[in-house]
């Protein structure tokens, strides 16, 4: 593998792109089904006098905030396979790097996420490591940012991701 | 009826303080219901051919979005409601698989209240399966300073995690 990143690679790194929209409101559904998934019983999130009382009314688990743009699988007239963190995908494509893992996650949360919020995001590559080489194979750790804002263009999250890109060792 | 509740107060916290240990035993349901609900449709986490062959693991595995929802969860049954997340980091070390029982031991690191009042915590929590090291988890949470006080109800300059 060799040392230098591509130029286009390069060219990414401190830029913000793929300004997108959530593709739905956020929807009350899905913060019960994952509140049921890890069995957060936090009366904030399943009793509307609780809600009212302690956060003004409903919110979805803080933690939920990367599940408002994970896009449908599928949707009419899309020809290609949508995918949520698109710079992590682009970084395995460029760099050939077929496979990769999430090593590291910060969040850091601001305005709570309400049901019927429309939520805004943007991604920013941070840093893209030299040749590494672990247990899983050698590949390049790389570094994004995501920011979220709501319709009021409110800070409501940003996560930090460490992503390690690889081949397989043989 | 309103559901009633405990609510941890930040007098009620001090550094060193281990937070209740918490044990769950891990399905293929409990991974694939995680990614589902954080519209996590990669195969890692519903195809267990997928994990194998192509990421080289045992098996399907809990994903990202779903194993800070056990984190929060965990803290959260801790402080009680009114306990706000102001930031969260992990690392995975190693990954959690059905018929694994994963174990979630925690510690106040430190206790402080902010320029504005704002009381935190600043927590560790190590997710370990048997001696097996998973995620290691720092946390900041905001608890109520006294009875009267809500971190939820902080806006803007008044919320600084």
């Amino acid at each position: 593998m060799a040392d230098e990143l591509p130029e286009d690679v390069q060219s990414w790194i401190g830029k913000e792109c793929y300004h997108e929209e959530g593709e739905f409101p956020v929807e009350q559904g899905y913060i019960w089904t994952t509140c049921s998934s890890v069995e957060n019983g936090n009366p904030i999130f399943w009793d509307e006098e609780v809600a009212e009382e302690i956060t003004d009314g409903p919110i979805a688990m803080p933690t939920m905030i990367s599940v408002w743009f994970r896009p449908h699988l599928w949707a009419p007239n899309r020809t290609k396979q949508a995918q949520p963190l698109q710079v992590h995908f682009d970084l395995k494509e460029s760099l050939g790097l077929p496979e990769a893992v999430m090593t590291d996650n910060t969040i850091v949360f601001g305005e709570p996420v309400r049901p019927g919020d429309r939520l805004k995001t943007c991604q920013i590559l941070h840093s893209v490591s030299g040749p590494k080489t672990t247990k899983l194979g050698t590949g390049r750790f790389w570094e994004i940012e995501v920011r979220y804002t709501n319709q009021n263009d409110e800070l409501v999250g940003a996560e930090h991701y460490t992503g390690f890109g690889y081949k397989r060792g043989e | 009826m309103t559901t009633q509740y405990n609510q941890l107060t930040l007098d009620r916290v001090q550094e060193g303080q281990p937070i209740p240990e918490f044990a769950y035993d891990v399905t293929a349901t409990t991974v694939v219901l995680g990614a589902m609900a954080s519209r996590d449709f990669r195969p890692m986490h519903h195809d267990k051919d997928f994990a194998v062959d192509r990421n080289g693991v045992q098996d399907i595995f809990l994903n990202t979005p779903n194993q800070a929802a056990w984190f929060e969860r965990y803290l959260t049954d801790w402080t009680g409601p009114k306990g706000r997340l102001g930031r969260i980091q992990f690392r995975m070390k190693n990954s959690v698989f059905p018929g694994d029982t994963m174990t979630f031991k925690g510690q106040v690191e430190k206790v402080s209240t902010d320029a504005k009042g704002c009381g935190w915590a600043d927590v560790s929590v190590n997710l370990s399966v048997g001696e097996r090291t998973v995620t290691d988890c720092t946390a900041r949470i905001a608890l109520p300073t006294d009875a009267t006080d809500n971190p939820w109800k902080r806006r803007g300059e008044n919320w600084k995690p």
